[in-house]
Order: C-alpha cells, then sequence, then structure tokens
C-alpha cells in the first residue's frame, strides 16, 4: 500500500531547529495591540482626563487606566435572552439533570472577570507627560514659556573671554600652555613659561530668566465643598499642575485648606482633609500671602495661586478678601478660581466668583473655571492651558 | 537513558522510531504522503497554534489570541502536543519539552492525519486548489504583506487586514478557489451557444416538479445584475468588485481567503480527523514491537488523557471531547464494518455525514452525550439542563456549531450603479438576527476598503427588519 513513490523522500525528523527560539511574531501582535489601545485611549482622552479615577498620586507621574483587549469584530448571531442555547455535553447527566459551571480557577494571573476570554482586562499605564504632550497636540498650544515681563531673573556668573590678568583660582592651564606652544614655536631657546602666556578666566554677571515657580493650592474644605467637589477640584489641580511642570525646571507647591481659619497641609493629607466651620476664604488668602513672602523670593520665583470653593464666602469677609487677593493679584503669574457651584447655573454669580471677576476686570491675570460635573474638568483645562499660551505669546 | 513521562524527549530515539512506525502504517494500510517532521521550542508552537500556520501575517488580533493562549499555557489549562499541516510532503511540529513517550505517540498520530489529509475529498480538492505547500506559500504572503506595511503603511495595510480577517469564514467552499467573474451583460436566452452546464445541472433542469430557476432569469440583453444571486463569498466579491481596491489590497483578501479554503477540510472534518488520526497512533503503538514496554505504558497513560471524555475529576462535562467521540466512532467502525469500509468512509465523509450515517443511539450511550439548554437560575446564573437523549437532536446539536464555516450567512445582495453594496442575513436559515454592534463595527471594516455605502440587513430581537448602513 506505500505511496512512497509519490513523495520520493522518506519523512525526516528535525530536532536541532535552535533559531525557533527566536521567533517572536506573537509578542510582537500583543504589542500592536497594546500601541491600538493606547490609540484608542488617546481618542477617548477628553473623557480620561475628565474621570476622576484616572488620578493617582500627582508624584506618580503615571496614571493607570484599566481597558479591556481590543475585540475583532466578527459577524456573530445575537445572543438570545428568551429562547435557551442548546449545547452539547458528555457524562453522567440524566434528562432533567440541573448543571452549573463550575467556579473558574482562583489566581488567573493578571486578568479580572471570568466568565470567558471576552472579559480579560489589563491595566494601561500612561505616562502622565505623555498624556500632557497629547493634549498639548490636541490643543495645538504653543509651548509655554517662563514669564519674562517681569523680568524675574536669577544672577549667575558667566564665563566670558580670558584676561592676561587675574586671580590665581582663575588660570587657565589649558589655554596657558596653548600661547606657551605658540610663543616657542616662534622663539628659539625659549623658557618654557613666561607671565606672557598665563590666560586667567574672565567672569561676568549675566541675569538669566528664573525657571523655579511654586503653586500654591488652596482649597475650601467648609461643610458645603462635599467629596465629589472635591473630586474635581483635585482633577482640575492635577491637569493644571501637570502644564505648569511643562513649563518650569522646579515646581514647588503648597497646599492650604481653609474654613473659617487657615492650615497648611502636605500634598497627601491635603485631600483627605474635612472640617466644619464657615467659610473664611480671606484667612486662606492671608495664609498664602505669609507663605509665599516668608519662603519664596519673587524675583526668584514664578508664583502661581489656584482656588478651589462652591464660591460661597461669609458677607464680612468681602472686603478683606477683595484686599488679599488684589496684593496677590500684584505679585503672582497667574490666579486661578475653581468653582464647584451648588447650582450651575449660579455660577459666576456666587460672592467669589464675582470677586474674581471684579480683579480680571482690573487686568489682573485671573481666570474662572466653572466645574460642575467631570466632563466641564476638559473644558476648564483647555482653558486654562490657552490662557497660558496666550500670555506667553 | 532513563525516560518517563517527565524527562525529555531524547531525538536520537524518535529519529529512530519516525520510519519505523511510518513502515509499520503503511503495512497496516494507511497511505500519506511524507512528513516533515520539526521538533521546536514551547513558544514556538504556542504561536504556530495561535496563528494557524508558523509563518502568518502580523496582526494585532493574533497578539491577543497569543495572550490568552500564553495566560493558559502559564496557568497549565493547554499542553499543545502537535500541529500537522497537510501538504506534500506534510510539516508536523513537537514540541521539543514533551516526553518521549509523548512524542512517539504524536508521531504516530501525525501519520493518521497525514493519511487522513491525503485521502479524504474534502482535504484533497482543498489541496490541489490551494497547492501543497501551505507553510511556504503563506510565508511568502506574509512576506508580501509585510511589504505592503512598508509601502502604505501600517494603518493602511492594518485597515485591510481588519476587513479581510473578520471575514475569513464568510466565504463559500463549494466554488473553487480560482472564479470567474459575474458576466458583465446578460446574453438573450437560447442565442448562442447553449451554455455549458454538466451532467448535474443537464439532470436537474429534466426534473419533473419544480420550474427551473436558470429559466426564470431576465430575456433581453442587458447589464447583468451583479451578483445574479445572493454571493456568499463575501472576500471573494470584495476582491474583485470593490470600486477602489488597489492591487495590494486585493491581493490581502485573495490571500486570507485562500488560507481559509485550506482551513476549511480541518473544521469541516475535525472530529473523523482527530478520531482517526487518535484511533491509528493507538493502534501503531499497540502493534510496534520495537517500541520498549515502559515506553509503550507512559504513551497509552498520555493517550487515555487525549481522549478522555472530561477534564480531570469532573464526571460531566459541557462540551464534546472530538477526540473521544470520532476515536470510539472509528474504533466501533472499524470493529463492525472493517478496514476497508473504514478506509472508504475516512475518503467519502465529513462531519456531517459522519455523525449523521454513523453516531448511533448506542453509541451516543456509550459515550455519554447529552444536550442541554441554557436557563437563567434564580439568582441570574446559568443553569444548565440536562434534555433528553434524542439521537436526532444531539446529532445536530453537534453538527449546529459547524454549518458556514460557524459563521452568520451574509451574502451579497446587490451591488448598486453608484457602487454602493448591500448585505443581506439569512436569518431565516440562522433562526435568528445578528448581533447589531458587532455587525455595525464589520460593516465599518468593510466601509473602510469598500469606500462607498455599505447597508445591511438582518432582524433584531423582535423580528423586527433592521437595515444597518455606512455611508
Amino acid at each position: 500500500m506505500s505511496q512512497g513513490d509519490e513523495t520520493g523522500t522518506p519523512s525526516r525528523m528535525a530536532t536541532d531547529n535552535r533559531w525557533y527560539d527566536l521567533f517572536s511574531r506573537g509578542s510582537r501582535d500583543w504589542l500592536r495591540h497594546n500601541e491600538k489601545v493606547r490609540e484608542t485611549v488617546r481618542e477617548e482622552l477628553p473623557n480620561l482626563i475628565s474621570g476622576s479615577d484616572v488620578l493617582s498620586r500627582p508624584s506618580d507621574r503615571t496614571v493607570q487606566v484599566p481597558v479591556r483587549f481590543l475585540e475583532h469584530y466578527r459577524f456573530r448571531l445575537r445572543d438570545d435572552q428568551e429562547e435557551s442555547e442548546t449545547g452539547v455535553g458528555q457524562g453522567d447527566g440524566q434528562p432533567g439533570d440541573v448543571l452549573r459551571r463550575a467556579k473558574p480557577d482562583e489566581g488567573e494571573a493578571g486578568t479580572e472577570g471570568g466568565s470567558g476570554g471576552g472579559d480579560l482586562r489589563f491595566v494601561l499605564e500612561l505616562k502622565v507627560d505623555d498624556i500632557v504632550d497629547w493634549i498639548w497636540e490636541e490643543l495645538e498650544l504653543p509651548d509655554l514659556k517662563p514669564k519674562t515681563t517681569d523680568a524675574l531673573t536669577d544672577e549667575d556668573l558667566i564665563q566670558e573671554g580670558w584676561d592676561k590678568r587675574g586671580p590665581r583660582a582663575l588660570l587657565d592651564r589649558r589655554r596657558t600652555v596653548k600661547e606657551s606652544i605658540k610663543r616657542r614655536s616662534v622663539q628659539e631657546e625659549a623658557a618654557p613659561f613666561s607671565n606672557e602666556d598665563l590666560r586667567f578666566r574672565q567672569l561676568a554677571r549675566r541675569q538669566r530668566p528664573a525657571t523655579n515657580a511654586v503653586v500654591c493650592f488652596l482649597l475650601d474644605v467648609s461643610a458645603s465643598m462635599d467629596e465629589s467637589r472635591r473630586k474635581l477640584a483635585k482633577a482640575f489641580f492635577f491637569w493644571a499642575m501637570q502644564g505648569l511642570r511643562r513649563q518650569y525646571g522646579e515646581v514647588e507647591t503648597v497646599f492650604i485648606a481653609h474654613t473659617n481659619q487657615a492650615w497648611e497641609f502636605s500634598e497627601e493629607e491635603f485631600f483627605q482633609v474635612s472640617a466644619t466651620g464657615g467659610t473664611v476664604a480671606s484667612s486662606g488668602f492671608q495664609l498664602a500671602l505669609e507663605i509665599f513672602q516668608d519662603r519664596y523670593d519673587p524675583g526668584q520665583f514664578n508664583e502661581y495661586l489656584f482656588y478651589a470653593s462652591d464660591g460661597d464666602n461669609f458677607g464680612d469677609d468681602r472686603r478683606s478678601a477683595e484686599a488679599l487677593l488684589a496684593r496677590h493679584g500684584e505679585l503672582v503669574n497667574f490666579m486661578g478660581f475653581v468653582e464647584t457651584p451648588q447650582n450651575p447655573l449660579e455660577a459666576s454669580k456666587s460672592e467669589m466668583g464675582r470677586l474674581f471677576k471684579a480683579l480680571a476686570a482690573r487686568d489682573y491675570s485671573v481666570g474662572s473655571y466653572t466645574v460642575h460635573e467631570e466632563s466641564d474638568i476638559w473644558e476648564a483645562i483647555r482653558r486654562f492651558f490657552q490662557h497660558q499660551a496666550e500670555e506667553a505669546a | 537513558m532513563a525516560f518517563g513521562p517527565d524527562a525529555p524527549t531524547s531525538n536520537a530515539d524518535l529519529a529512530e522510531y519516525t520510519p519505523k512506525l511510518e513502515a509499520l502504517a503503511q503495512d497496516l494500510g494507511l497511505d500519506f504522503y511524507s512528513v516533515d517532521f520539526e521538533v521546536v521550542p514551547p513558544s514556538f508552537m504556542m504561536e504556530v497554534a495561535v496563528y494557524g500556520l508558523p509563518v502568518r501575517m502580523p496582526h494585532w488580533s493574533f497578539g491577543v489570541r497569543y495572550i490568552y493562549q500564553y495566560i493558559q499555557h502559564r496557568m497549565g489549562h493547554s499542553k499543545i502536543f502537535e500541529v500537522v499541516f497537510p501538504g506534500n510532503p506534510n510539516r508536523a511540529y513537537l514540541v521539543n519539552n514533551n516526553s518521549l513517550p509523548e512524542n512517539t505517540l504524536v508521531t504516530a498520530h501525525v501519520l493518521g492525519h497525514a493519511d487522513f489529509s491525503k485521502n479524504n475529498e474534502l482535504f484533497a480538492r482543498m489541496q490541489s486548489q490551494v497547492g501543497y505547500h501551505i507553510v511556504e506559500q503563506a510565508a511568502e504572503r506574509a512576506h508580501r504583506i509585510e511589504e505592503a506595511i512598508a509601502d502604505h503603511g501600517q494603518k493602511r495595510v492594518e485597515a485591510v487586514l481588519d476587513a479581510a480577517l473578520a471575514l475569513e469564514q464568510n466565504v463559500d467552499v463549494n466554488f473553487p478557489v480560482n472564479r470567474e467573474r459575474f458576466p458583465e451583460r446578460i446574453e438573450p436566452h437560447g442565442s448562442g451557444e447553449k451554455e455549458r452546464q454538466g451532467p448535474f445541472q443537464d439532470r436537474f433542469q429534466d426534473l419533473p416538479g419544480e420550474g427551473s430557476e436558470l429559466d426564470t432569469g431576465p430575456r433581453e440583453t442587458g447589464r447583468a445584475p451583479i451578483p445574479p444571486r445572493p454571493e456568499y463569498d463575501l472576500l471573494w466579491f470584495i476582491a474583485h468588485y470593490a470600486p477602489d481596491l488597489e492591487g495590494w489590497e486585493q491581493d490581502i483578501f485573495l490571500s486570507v481567503r485562500e488560507e481559509s479554503f485550506y482551513f476549511y477540510p480541518v473544521f469541516a472534518c475535525q472530529i473523523m480527523n482527530e478520531g482517526w488520526a487518535s484511533y491509528w497512533h493507538a493502534r501503531l503503538l499497540r502493534e510496534a514491537e520495537f517500541i520498549p514496554q515502559q515506553l509503550y505504558l507512559d504513551a497509552i497513560k498520555a493517550h487515555s488523557d487525549v481522549v478522555r471524555p472530561y477534564a480531570g475529576e469532573s464526571a460531566v462535562a459541557l462540551s464534546m471531547n472530538p477526540y473521544h467521540v470520532g476515536f470510539h466512532m472509528w474504533e466501533r467502525i472499524i470493529e463492525r464494518q472493517g478496514l476497508d469500509t473504514a478506509l472508504q468512509l475516512r475518503a467519502e465523509e465529513d462531519d456531517f455525514s459522519f455523525i449523521r450515517n454513523w453516531l448511533d443511539e448506542e453509541l451516543a450511550e456509550d459515550l455519554q452525550l447529552f444536550t442541554y439548554t441554557t436557563r437563567k437560575g434564580r439568582g441570574g446564573e446559568e443553569q444548565f439542563v440536562v434534555q433528553d437523549r434524542d439521537i436526532n437532536e444531539l446529532r445536530e446539536a453537534i453538527l449546529h456549531p459547524k454549518f458556514n464555516y460557524g459563521a452568520p450567512r451574509v451574502a451579497v445582495e446587490e451591488m448598486a450603479t453608484d457602487g454602493s453594496l448591500l448585505l443581506s442575513h439569512d436569518y431565516e436559515t440562522d433562526g435568528r438576527g445578528l448581533d447589531l454592534d458587532r455587525a455595525r463595527k464589520v460593516l465599518d471594516y468593510i466601509h473602510r476598503v469598500w469606500r462607498r455605502p455599505v447597508r445591511l440587513r438582518t432582524i433584531d430581537a423582535k423580528g423586527k427588519d433592521q437595515l444597518l448602513e455606512k455611508e
């Protein structure tokens, strides 16, 4: 029965193909899948950044986004809700027996959910820098530059040229030897060094723009600022901070919470704080002012102040709040007011809203942003960045 | 030298057994093209299993399958024994960290597949159309696609592959791989040469009772409708009729289609083919005098793991193991009908006829096969109710997932003069409508290559007509 004549050669058993270890097409296509997920995430960016749950601590510099595997779609029949599906099983089942699916195995590494493969999820880690880059491209913003009109400057000693006289410490040996060689190449029986060879570095004082910034986040934590409002404020603070990080070499942060008094907190504690009490905004402005004056030389630092509240303030506090804000206005590069109003229709008609409006009218660099729900954050951030870009332009 | 279930394969021994097993198989009546065996690392094996071919076009969906497979593998849920590609020669891959008894068994198993694919008519028909060197051909196609990526960019190539691979099963294997385009114009009926229709159509025309379909077409000369009748080979139709398809895009569609034709017999004969290979690996090892006793025992242990109906400790499974069912069906056929009949059946049948003709009540009972229906329990959890063991229902339930390559029946209904495409879903045959969300996504894929409006008719959950559109 042998049909060897058709095949010619006998079967062959090859056992030594080590190069197969080098194949990695599965991984390559897996990476391509992940790249596509990133693209999808990027398209979903406005939704993504407004979802507060993407926020981790700003210092982490990455956010984790849980995503599903992409599905490659095919035609499929509709799942039947009413009619039951029919299948074939094998084993000791008698007509009428009711069976259940066995519990899926525990400990499926890296997976959540269990019923069928379609529920597999994984966590995509996105660099905050990448996200901010995407936002920049999305908004077609120019890169921000440190404000120069205020002539914020650091002084630096910069080397500029050489001199034949100078202190010993500034002797440039390499340059000196060069001079000596030049001289000896035209002199006969020349001494190795002469005073003429000496070269000293020249230093000049030059001013360079300051690239440091300090950002003060001020949050109203009185009873009316509930959990969801704080989340909104936090989301705005987070993204504003990321934008400023692109602009400055170093950004320091100050976190202040206030009711009718004000306290400074660490970043970790800041968003957990809750307190009862009335709303006296000037207490916060006062503390911010003191901290700016004590710790940050306005000649060295670009200063930013962000204030988030639901807009309420004690009527009695209006005069002092206004005065303090005006003083801040003189000092800082920018003041931002994030309003999370009780009633979105009343936004900017609130006590604080009116105050910031008045400041803007007086030509201070001020921005007001109303954030009522998560979807507003994208718009607020967009406006903030655009404002910054225009200022820089 | 030690071998046991866990000892790594000794290549020398395997190489020694292979020709002997082959000679034995031929003595017993098997007939096959030679097999190029390769023993490969498990990582490579996993890729072969995921891609269906050793080297295949890149696509992100394979990456997803790869990760599933990888997780399954790491969890110890899946062990791949072999992959064999029918051809001349056949190509078979074995895993280098499987034991010698396992790989000896697998070698015998592959010879069973090799016999099946050379002699089964469906396999033989497909092979003669798509060629006998699928591994090399697929690698060549993959290379062309890599070149297309270099020339046209990943995004554009991916869009074409998204569409083509999504329609992988929407081919019509009743037509040959190479098909003529439809006639552009209608010839007046009866004029000119009579169309050659072959003896079957001639006989069909003469049948009493129903009027002949072929007489009902328009009688005047004019533009012929495209397609003249609903066309189920979507890959072929798009490749040949998409208004602005470029050459390299058509090439991708036809590549995917050719591979789909190649895979069809494997799909349509799975129970027969796996059963046949399992029968022969058991028999070859039993009759192989040259195999040491201990190795035989270890190999048979592996055999029983492969052909058992359900996993581990469970006593019931909500699925059917084709190795188990096929193995026992062939064993019974050879026992009762003789080997010659079995050889004839392996040549002539596919799973549809095999199950309907040869899975009887007695066997179904012995194999403890049952049908079940699903329902929601009180807590909303899925429950499975075992049904009466009716043999006809059982057969149809086994075959149900195999109809139409396992895909819903979607046909091209019409290509309008403006180039727009109308697809229609044959929901009457399928019993219900399409999953609308997925259908929309697939329509998006198609639209990106068709580049004219695309519409799809199906029904929704209430049985109402639905027309999905992508302008």
